[in-house]
């Protein structure tokens, strides 16, 4: 894994920069050349993050076109998020933290109640926000596929074996995307509060878009 | 028993329990709804290459298989007999009631045309990812009905650092694995190498699709009493058919 820090990028220069509350939505279309920075204010914060051709979102972000090409479970710098039709949608060009998640997918009300109880059914949850944040776009279920949680800690033993562990980043851990489309990105940041995919404890994040250079 | 085609495969199946038979080449699709209750039975006939599948409620096609919930749920990326396929809305498409392979992936994908030519040159080889739109398209679904999907008969190990590593000898001529439906399951299944096989030569083998009437699951059914989140994914899948 590669863990980079990116120092070349000022937040003083950004053409956005917003503070996105724990267990909320969030979309934007990142255009081409411009740079998405995901900040985990407070550490361990699982950010759950889909990506569409903002031109044709019937092309989207493909867990398996992804991890296939790079030969490698988690992203990291240099992963490039490959869609459905095989292209580029955006690259990691700067992480401070090392691996990301690309098997775990969301949580949703319907995975919670079997996870951890029938109950659990009414809490809120990410594909809540998925849908939230993409129904404006014209998106709906349909649209929805395996996400990428960023910060998420999700290893695979070689009997197949998969745990969702403590999170491996700090407070203030950034990875940095560039566009390589013009890319409708949806992000939840994830409510999970029963399992240690965010230590229990949902946290603010921060989002900000530069210019392409 | 419908006869579609016959081979003899050491299934031990009572045939008067055959509902369906048929030998899928490789290349090739197929897809069906497995009527809740139904086994589908898929067998390795010579030694597979892989064999990619996706699977739908067939009544609210809305509702789909989920890779990573099924692995996330299980605590597992390998498919294996007692765990089920959950769809993205916690219930549960099919029970591995039997199975004598051990080597399924839900992390690899599918091949396409890009993959398939890197592999074996330029040609008309058939891939899983336009066999998926061809097979959803007769069904009234589309692009946006591709999930990740998972595949039978190969196995993807993955090192602590993440690598993905194709394990080559997994295959087992006559080796099958037996899935119970829990609802109504639209099925479609690409008999095209895995993505991840090393293979230079484009050479899938058949398989053999069998629908069996299958008992009704005991109380101590292996699947239905796996785990507390089973206990809790066939609650829900039970309620879609209460009335």
């Amino acid at each position: 894994m590669t863990a980079t820090t990116q120092q070349l990028l000022d937040p003083k220069t950004a053409i956005y920069n917003e503070v996105l509350p724990a267990t909320y939505p969030w979309a934007r279309v990142i255009k081409k050349g411009q740079i998405l920075r995901i900040v985990d204010l407070g550490g361990n914060q699982a950010v759950d993050f889909l990506v569409y051709n903002a031109d044709d979102p019937s092309e989207r972000y493909s867990a398996p076109d992804t991890i296939v090409n790079q030969g490698n479970i988690f992203v990291t710098t240099n992963s490039q998020l490959i869609s459905n039709e095989g292209r580029a949608m955006m690259t990691i060009i700067a992480d401070s933290c090392g691996r990301h998640d690309t098997s775990g997918g969301a949580c949703s009300c319907e995975s919670n109640s079997v996870r951890f109880g029938l109950d659990k059914k009414y809490q809120h949850a990410c594909v809540e926000n998925f849908l939230a944040a993409i129904l404006p776009y014209g998106l709906g279920k349909r649209d929805l596929v395996s996400n990428i949680n960023f910060f998420m800690n999700v290893p695979v033993s070689e009997d197949g074996t998969l745990e969702i562990v403590d999170g491996i980043s700090d407070p203030g851990s950034t990875v940095d995307l560039r566009a390589e489309m013009n890319a409708l990105v949806a992000i939840s940041n994830c409510p999970q509060m029963n399992n240690p995919c965010n230590a229990y404890n949902p946290t603010p994040i921060q989002l900000i878009v530069w210019d392409a250079v | 028993m419908v006869q579609l085609s016959s081979i003899d495969t050491n299934s031990q199946i009572d045939s008067d329990l055959v509902l369906m038979q048929e030998t899928v080449p490789g290349g090739a699709y197929w897809s069906g709804v497995i009527k809740r209750g139904n086994t589908l039975r898929i067998t390795d006939l010579e030694g597979s290459r892989g064999v990619s599948m996706l699977c739908y409620n067939a009544d609210n096609a809305i509702e789909r298989f989920n890779a990573a919930d099924t692995a996330k749920i299980q605590f597992n990326a390998f498919l294996k007999q007692g765990m089920v396929i959950y769809t993205d809305m916690g219930r549960i498409l099919f029970s591995i009631t039997q199975d004598t392979s051990g080597c399924h992936d839900l992390l690899g994908g599918c091949s396409n045309a890009i993959s398939n030519a890197k592999k074996y040159g330029e040609g008309d080889w058939k891939n899983s990812r336009d066999n998926f739109l061809k097979a959803l398209t007769r069904s009234g679904l589309s692009k946006k009905d591709i999930m990740p999907n998972l595949n039978l008969f190969t196995r993807i190990a993955v090192k602590p650092d993440g690598t993905m590593e194709f394990r080559e000898g997994c295959e087992k001529p006559g080796s099958f694995i037996d899935l119970r439906a829990e609802m109504n399951v639209l099925t479609i299944i690409s008999n095209c190498p895995h993505i991840l096989h090393p293979g230079s030569i484009y050479d899938p083998k058949p398989i053999q699709i069998q629908i069996v009437k299958s008992p009704a699951p005991a109380p101590d059914d292996l699947c239905r009493t796996a785990n507390p989140e089973a206990v809790r994914g066939f609650i829900n899948t039970d309620a879609l058919f209460v009335q």
